[in-house]
């Protein structure tokens, strides 16, 4: 058992050694889940190495240039709670801002922008470069070393060795990735950049189960050969939404995208040649995600449109490049030619270089805790769509928390766990330890059953505490956060203050029941009809207040209905999580219990009641005989 | 934490029937239903228990109260001795029920609150593990029973359309950025399932409790003056001595009751006290019971003596001439019967099967448990809200009524998962840019 104590590093120091070799936290990998857990890591004060093939790739996007959207901007904007980085890169190098659900309610909003692919790498490595106790190792990780079965540090492929007390591994698309162009495979972990075929061989070593994926992405297109004037264009938001709570304001230019759609004709052409097509020819056996379908899927699956919806995206202020967002395809590059002269506006349109379809290994993520650390190698932790994810969000995500618990273990600290009521972060973690994976795994805000309460409007509130208490916020957001919470009670308390009686509503032509109770400001602003201006034409004082606070109050007061009830749910959902299940059960030795739910419990080998409810097929019997033995553990602990 | 009762004591006529209530709101409970502060711990004490909101006498109970830690449950509990039988146990447990915090506890539910609690030792946990099996064992079959009957079959439809309308809700959430998919939160097509759902279940409910009424028995109450033959007409109907005969007017001071088969239908009979001004308060009391008993019946049967006035207290009373062997006339009754010389019993009989067999309805009931009934009973409500809010309230609050009445038939029908709904979503909408 772990005890929790002040984080204390491995006290080395790097002026005596200027190439140091011994850390308390290695990172893995470059990309959005190893940039977040090495920063976080190192905020938190662990001594921590990022090592990356080259540093020019760090921060890259390898598909489609944006970040954010419905569910995801969630996961952004809980990253950026933790003081993680992705809020404030994006805030820095979006290049079209638009916040997705606007007429929509608050809880559905999701903010997303298209992001500079240079400026986005560019920011990205300035900031890991600015993080003190971070150090960036230009290298391959080929094996990784243990030590009484605990990770003790990692080889690279040139054979150096770097020591540390836990490892991050975020090897993307890498581990035997596979490239596939029509009838043309290639062993690659991203366009231009080889596989990672020997941390696949140590994991095969150390028996994980390991699965296979796919994904895709489409050609990119020079957009000087597009024809713009013959499609629909579609401009960012006017008023531009940032990320992170510390972005005042959006200064990078903003651009448009185009719009277009596949036809008819073009189906054919995919119709055609789908027998040319992995997906379809038996090449890939892989699932890919349902909700990133490739242009094959939505011809076979929905062959009765006439058309479907290609958003034109502009890489980079500076850079011609267009990524079409909406036919990702795997078909032979000489097909996917065809297929884009059938696009309008794209009838000339230059192809820089083919779609693909990607096949990689994943790990089972139920070989996880929801901390991310395996249970078969202690002190090894995983991020990213090495656990069957997808999405730059939901890899920051993991990485955050990765990054957090393997400084934690390495400092002797005890684990820290985000979840369900708390996080969509801790949604994701927990539908992946629980459920595993049969696609590549993405948020959606109906994932979270209290979608109410989880608000990108309320992730500071909700994480940037526990980021505090686990020393990975840094001082100026504690700063601003303290600051805007102050000023955010003070309005509460005002709003709680204010009131009226029906008839005095009346005459300011507030239509409520006359009822004879008073309602104050907070409770009126619940009624749909009654805005924060009509407020504030009874009260003046009101008009003072910023419009995010205004808000952020409208908000509560919409759903505070639905949110009183979402806080008993949640309140019996804690009980259930509070009650612990030592990873090592014996179930076979709990009477009563049947093979079935034995066999799944001992699959997922959950470390709650709560998560052992969620196993699918587990019966309330076999709960209470679980519960049973919680109980029974507690007692022979204190006994004993 | 919810407070929960229930039943402790078996179901049917029996002396004493105890209900036991366990959590925080225990002893707010009794205090609700005695109208006074809690007894000594740990004694019986005696209390009359009235209905909360209408201050009607339900019994006069022994109570015990007994505050948590070190109770079965390890949680504040009450234990009310009732008098048996069904009726008054019934008015305690609906009386219950309407009390804010409290639950019908689900099977199970208090030894489970037991074992959080670590009020079971080893031995005792081992134990129950067999019991366990066994009573998953009958719920299993109890279940599977109901599952592949018509409340089955038909909960399956209406979660099968609720969750195309959630799909659709949903992806005008998740997906509103996509090209294919429709901007409103209940697209018509979608409102008209929720409206159509929402009026099936309606029409469920309101199929006049027939499930519950094969489970519990449709009930008829012998009712009249006092000394018309009640007893003896329930005895010989019963073909058992279940009540006290006797010449002697009110002897029969409490309700009496005896469940029995006619043609295959439960029927359960309830001899009462007979009907009269009495300045005996134990009868009164009786008498009161009797109106009551009367009014929750299905049946009356109204008796009357040669000379008995006679009444039709329910919209369903069947008047009947007691004693015909006596007096042979017959005007203004719908039977007449003889107990003594069995005269016209067997068209009693009939027309009791023909009234049981009406009420209870041909082929399966819906809804044959009051967890069932609520759960759809909620349902019902957040499609109404969700009905009613289609244009008017933001659609996320929307798609929280229909997560809500999607969750409530779950409940019904055994558990949903958010992947369920997201298979929906993929199979009908063409999703990604």
């Amino acid at each position: 058992m772990r005890v929790d104590a002040p984080f204390r590093p491995v006290h080395i120091s790097r002026m005596h050694q200027p190439a140091p070799s011994r850390f308390d936290v290695i990172v893995v990998g470059g990309g959005h889940a190893g940039a977040e857990a090495a920063a976080a890591s190192a905020r938190i004060g662990a001594r921590t190495a990022l090592v990356t093939h080259r540093r020019a790739t760090l921060g890259a996007m390898s598909c489609n240039p944006a970040i954010g959207g419905l569910g995801k901007g969630h996961l952004v904007r809980e990253v950026d709670a933790l003081d993680g980085l992705m809020g404030r890169i994006a805030d820095r190098s979006g290049i079209q801002f638009r916040l997705l659900n606007r007429r929509k309610g608050p809880a559905v909003r999701g903010p997303r922008t298209q992001a500079d692919r240079k400026l986005y790498a560019r920011a990205m490595q300035a900031a890991l470069a600015a993080t003190e106790t971070l150090t960036i190792v230009e290298g391959e990780v080929h094996d990784l070393t243990l030590q009484a079965g605990r990770i003790a540090g990692v080889t690279l492929a040139d054979g150096r060795t770097l020591s540390c007390a836990a490892v991050v591994l975020t090897t993307g698309t890498f581990l035997r990735g596979l490239i596939h162009i029509g009838e043309y495979t290639v062993p690659a972990g991203r366009a231009g950049e080889g596989p990672a075929i020997g941390l696949a061989h140590t994991l095969d070593r150390h028996g994980f189960a390991l699965g296979r994926l796919k994904t895709g992405t489409p050609p990119r297109l020079d957009g000087r050969s597009i024809d713009w004037q013959a499609i629909e264009m579609q401009a960012a938001d006017d008023d531009l939404v940032p990320f992170s709570t510390l972005t005042d304001r959006i200064t990078t230019p903003q651009i448009t995208c185009g719009v277009t759609r596949t036809t008819t004709a073009g189906h054919d052409i995919v119709r055609a040649n789908l027998h040319r097509s992995p997906m379809y020819s038996g090449g890939i056996t892989s699932r890919g995600p349902r909700y990133c379908p490739s242009i094959e899927d939505k011809v076979v699956r929905f062959g009765d449109r006439d058309g479907h919806q290609i958003f034109l995206e502009p890489e980079g202020l500076d850079d011609p490049t267009v990524y079409p967002n909406g036919i990702s395809t795997s078909l032979p590059e000489e097909v996917q030619r065809v297929l884009l002269a059938h696009i309008p506006g794209c009838e000339r349109a230059v192809m820089l270089r083919p779609g693909y379809a990607i096949e990689y290994d994943y790990v089972d993520p139920r070989e996880l805790d929801p901390t991310l650390e395996t249970r078969r190698i202690p002190g090894l932790f995983l991020a990213g769509q090495i656990n069957g994810t997808t999405g730059y969000e939901e890899a920051a995500g993991q990485g955050i928390v990765a990054g957090i618990n393997a400084a934690r273990a390495a400092g002797g600290q005890a684990p820290a766990v985000f979840d369900r009521a708390e996080s969509y972060i801790g949604v994701m973690i927990d539908d992946l330890v629980t459920h595993g994976v049969s696609e590549p795994y993405r948020m959606f805000t109906s994932r979270s059953e209290y979608r109410l309460s989880l608000r990108v409007d309320n992730a500071d509130e909700r994480l940037t505490p526990r980021g505090l208490a686990l020393g990975c916020v840094a001082s100026e957001r504690a700063r601003h956060y303290a600051a805007q919470q102050a000023a955010l009670a003070a309005v509460r308390a005002r709003l709680n203050a204010l009131s009226l009686t029906p008839t005095e509503a009346a005459r300011h032509s507030l239509g409520i029941n006359r009822d004879g109770v008073r309602r104050t400001a907070f409770q009126l602003l619940s009624y749909p009809e009654i805005t924060w201006d009509r407020l504030a034409a009874i009260w003046p004082e009101l008009r003072a207040v910023p419009p995010t606070l205004a808000d952020r109050l409208c908000t509560d007061a919409t759903y505070a209905v639905y949110l009183d009830r979402q806080q008993a749910d949640i309140a019996a959902f804690r009980k259930d999580e509070a009650i612990r299940l030592p990873v090592s059960l014996d179930y076979g030795r709990i009477p009563g219990l049947s093979n079935e739910m034995r066999a799944k419990l001992e699959g997922v080998r959950p470390l709650t009641l709560g998560q052992a409810a969620r196993i699918e097929g587990v019966t309330p019997a076999a709960l209470t005989l679980l519960a049973a033995h919680a109980r029974r553990g507690e007692t022979n602990a204190v006994a004993g | 934490m919810e407070t929960i009762f229930a039943p402790a004591s078996g179901f049917g006529r029996a002396a004493v029937a105890v209900v036991r209530i366990s959590g925080p709101q225990a002893g707010a409970a009794l205090e609700r239903l005695s109208h006074a502060p809690p007894p000594p711990p740990r004694r019986l004490s005696l209390r009359i228990l009235r209905d909360p909101q209408s201050g009607t006498p339900l019994d006069r109970a022994l109570v015990v109260w007994l505050p948590g830690p070190g109770t079965f449950t390890g949680e504040d509990v009450v234990e009310l001795h009732l008098h048996g039988g069904v009726a008054v146990r019934a008015a305690v447990l609906g009386a219950l029920g309407r009390l804010p915090g409290l639950a019908p506890a689900a099977p199970g539910a208090f030894t489970r609150r037991a074992f959080l609690n670590g009020r079971m030792d080893l031995t005792a946990v081992e134990g129950l593990a067999d019991l366990i099996d066994a009573e998953t064992e009958a719920q299993r079959r109890q279940a599977m029973r109901q599952l592949d009957g018509a409340l089955g079959r038909r909960v399956e439809a209406w979660r099968t359309s609720l969750l195309d309308a959630l799909a659709a809700t949903e992806a005008a959430l998740d997906f509103s950025d996509e090209g294919d998919v429709d901007a409103d939160a209940l697209p018509q097509a979608s409102l008209a399932v929720v409206v159509r759902v929402r009026d099936e279940i309606r029409a469920g409910l309101a199929d006049g409790r027939r499930g519950e009424r094969l489970r519990d028995g449709y009930t008829v109450v012998l009712a009249g003056p006092p000394n018309a033959g009640k007893s003896t007409l329930l005895n010989a109907l019963a073909r058992r001595d279940a009540a006290i005969v006797s010449a002697i007017p009110g002897t029969t001071r409490d309700a009496i009751e005896v469940r029995c088969d006619l043609g295959g239908l439960p029927v359960v009979l309830v001899d009462t006290a007979g009907l009269r001004e009495s300045s005996d308060v134990i009868e009164a009391e009786g008498i009161a019971r009797t109106r009551r008993r009367m009014e929750s019946a299905d049946l009356v049967l109204w008796l009357a003596g040669p000379g008995d006035s006679v009444e039709r207290p329910h919209p369903q009373t069947l008047v009947l001439r007691t004693k015909a062997d006596l007096v042979p006339e017959t005007s203004g009754m719908d039977l007449a019967i003889s107990a003594l010389t069995g005269a016209g019993l067997d068209r009693l009989l009939d027309a009791l099967q023909g009234a049981a067999a009406n009420a209870l309805g041909e082929g399966d009931a819906l809804v044959t448990r009051e967890r069932q009934r609520l759960a759809l009973e909620r349902c019902v409500e957040h499609l109404d809200r969700a009905a009613a809010g289609a244009a008017t309230l933001p659609p996320e609050l929307v798609a929280e009524d229909l997560r809500l009445a999607v969750r409530a038939l779950g409940e019904v029908a055994g558990r949903v998962g958010v992947e369920e709904m997201l298979d929906r979503l993929f199979a009908s909408f063409c999703i990604g840019k």
